[in-house]
């Protein structure tokens, strides 16, 4: 009886407190969203999407630039690491198979996956700030692109793997080359979860703040102009937060809350995308 | 596959349209040709940005490296206006807030793995799991600015004052929670750390607990195992490796994170024995000196900082990789 007891006394405390770390985790996620919600609601105005950030000491103020610069940086991440990592995906799926070569790569990838993003600034700062023309928003898409090129490299491959062999086999025997069959048949035929991956990896490098502070830097101003520094959220975040001034501060909580709803907007998208394609 | 590639499908039936599906084949095998070589340039690119970070970084490294020698490792000098340079301290609360963080974050993740795999009714498993996945998705600048105003003065206010009370009198811990409560320094960063790594580890180890097999867990609940008895003696031996893992993983993450942790730190150069003091990581050295430092050796040093750093991450990042992949291929025996 000693020992029963003892055994439900023990299994009680362990599970127990596996239900303490799951609330413990579910509360520190409400916790911040609060924070996060109540402090960005209050800071939430039309000037915050009208107005440049300010200068320091001055009143009020908006993020404007940065907003633009963070759209613009994120675009061109977008559109550069989408090509490059499905065209690499489909590399390691479709020919890769089992070489050393695709060992390798695939290795690469996920380590790259996890790699701190602050050495990946250093990196492109070294390879493009300081050798060409300065700090640029160019700089900024390519550290964010070098971040995002491993996860739609890693989706891709994922997605692509699990197409059916019979569905290639058939567009083999119909004479297709392989490249039709690879971008018109297999690609096509995991077109959601490889958007799934892409909106990933956007919601990823949306939030990196390490990576632009030595490549895009900042700017004050409203500016276009992707070959000059650029203003951008996270990184008027940073400054902002750790400013003495009190319109700065609340600033930086209203870019943060942009930012989070960006981002936990894109997962959810993500999310609901893949689930419905993938129960067809 | 290999053989349905190369076989031409070629239906003859007279001479022109034999010459003319001969053509076309060779204009098929020539763009396959050429779609190989492309995809595998891309595939290639991977490779090189790896290879490019190591050269670019190391190229940089070079000056501080020559001045400083293999001592810079261990030396505890960061001394910017005498471009006297040493990554100890910088490592020092890299790796102590790393440690603190995963002490934290392993047992939590543990719990939160245990509980979505085993205990949690099924219609709440999937918005609970989401939920977890969705923190991990949350900007890691989200966690510092939190951690900064609002965790650090809750913790400098309520906590560190108990941490000191209880703590303080016993020898050698006691010197872990000495010094001002200023709720800013190495144990809140660790936390804070903690919190953003737990997701992570939480899901990868909810991953490979689902890959024990169901007969192998009901026959221990069919002699009458209670669940704790279960997850300790037929889940985590099973999936030992992978929670290793995923472990490795956090680990990762948290020594190479910079912004979590930039804010909450204090970025104070200084090796303290206290974990209430201020101190800084390798990242957050970067992240605050960087921008402003002089081109020459205090550059040069923080690109070794950063050698150091990636060195260390790739080398923890790529253990995990094995392990968790080696927990995960377990499924198909």
């Amino acid at each position: 009886m000693s020992l029963y007891s003892r055994r439900v006394m023990t299994n009680r405390i362990g599970v127990g407190l596996s239900m303490a770390a799951m609330a413990f985790g579910l509360l520190a996620l409400l916790w911040i969203l609060w924070t996060l919600l109540y402090n960005g609601f209050a800071a939430l105005s039309w000037d915050l999407f009208t107005r440049d950030t300010p200068a320091p000491g001055s009143e009020g103020g908006g993020l404007r630039n940065a907003i633009v610069g963070s759209l613009l940086i994120v675009g061109f991440t977008a559109l550069v690491s989408t090509p490059v990592g499905i065209l690499a995906g489909i590399y390691l799926a479709e020919f890769g198979g089992r070489s050393r070569f695709a060992a390798a790569a695939r290795f690469v990838t996920d380590v790259m996956l996890s790699a701190p993003s602050i050495v990946i600034g250093l990196f492109v700062y070294a390879l493009a700030v300081e050798t060409v023309g300065g700090f640029s928003g160019w700089a900024g898409s390519l550290a964010l692109s070098l971040i995002a090129i491993p996860v739609v490299v890693r989706t891709t491959e994922n997605m692509l793997v699990l197409v059916p062999g019979s569905l290639r086999e058939a567009a083999f025997a119909v004479g297709a080359p392989h490249w039709q069959v690879s971008l018109k048949v297999t690609l096509r035929a995991v077109k959601a979860g490889v958007l799934t991956g892409i909106l990933l990896a956007i919601a990823r490098v949306a939030g990196e703040t390490a990576p632009l502070l030595f490549t895009a830097l900042s700017n004050q101003f409203y500016s276009t102009e992707m070959s000059m520094p650029m203003g951008n959220l996270p990184v008027v975040i940073f400054q902002f937060a750790m400013s003495p001034y009190d319109n700065w501060v609340n600033l930086a909580w209203g870019g943060a809350l942009l930012i989070a709803l960006l981002v936990l907007a894109i997962n959810v998208i993500a999310r609901v995308l893949f689930r419905k394609k993938s129960s067809d | 596959m290999s053989a349905v590639m190369t076989s031409n499908p070629v239906v003859v039936d007279d001479q022109g349209s034999q010459a003319r599906q001969a053509n076309q084949v060779r204009k098929f095998k020539l763009q396959d040709m050429i779609f190989h070589r492309v995809t595998l340039l891309f595939a290639l690119l991977v490779l090189a940005a790896l290879a490019g970070i190591l050269v670019a970084l190391t190229f940089e490294a070079m000056p501080a490296f020559r001045e400083f020698g293999v001592s810079f490792l261990w030396s505890r000098v960061w001394n910017v206006p005498d471009e006297r340079f040493g990554a100890l301290s910088a490592i020092y609360g890299t790796v102590v807030t790393s440690v603190i963080a995963l002490s934290i974050a392993v047992p939590v993740s543990f719990g939160i793995a245990l509980f979505l795999t085993e205990t949690c009714p099924a219609w709440l498993r999937r918005p609970l799991g989401t939920a977890i996945e969705l923190l991990a998705g949350v900007p890691s600048i989200i966690y510092g600015i939190w951690g900064l105003f609002v965790f650090a003065p809750l913790f400098a206010r309520y906590v560190q004052p108990y941490l000191q009370a209880v703590f303080g009198p016993v020898p050698v811990i006691g010197g872990w929670f000495a010094g001002p409560p200023i709720g800013i320094g190495i144990l809140t960063a660790g936390i804070v750390l903690s919190l953003m790594v737990i997701p992570f580890v939480a899901s990868v180890m909810r991953d490979v607990f689902e890959t024990v097999p169901p007969q192998l867990k009901e026959s221990a609940y069919g002699i009458g195992c209670t669940t704790w008895e279960v997850v300790t003696g037929v889940v985590l031996p099973y999936t030992r490796v992978g929670v290793v893992g995923g472990i490795m993983l956090g680990l990762g993450r948290a020594l190479g994170e910079t912004m979590a942790v930039t804010f909450v730190v204090g970025n104070s150069n200084r090796i303290v024995g206290s974990l209430f003091a201020p101190g800084t990581s390798i990242a957050s050295t970067l992240a605050n000196e960087f921008g402003e430092a002089d081109p020459g050796l205090h550059i040069s040093a923080l690109f070794a900082l950063g050698l150091v750093l990636f060195i260390i991450t790739f080398i923890v990042l790529a253990i995990s990789r094995w392990l968790i992949q080696r927990g995960i291929a377990k499924q198909g025996k």
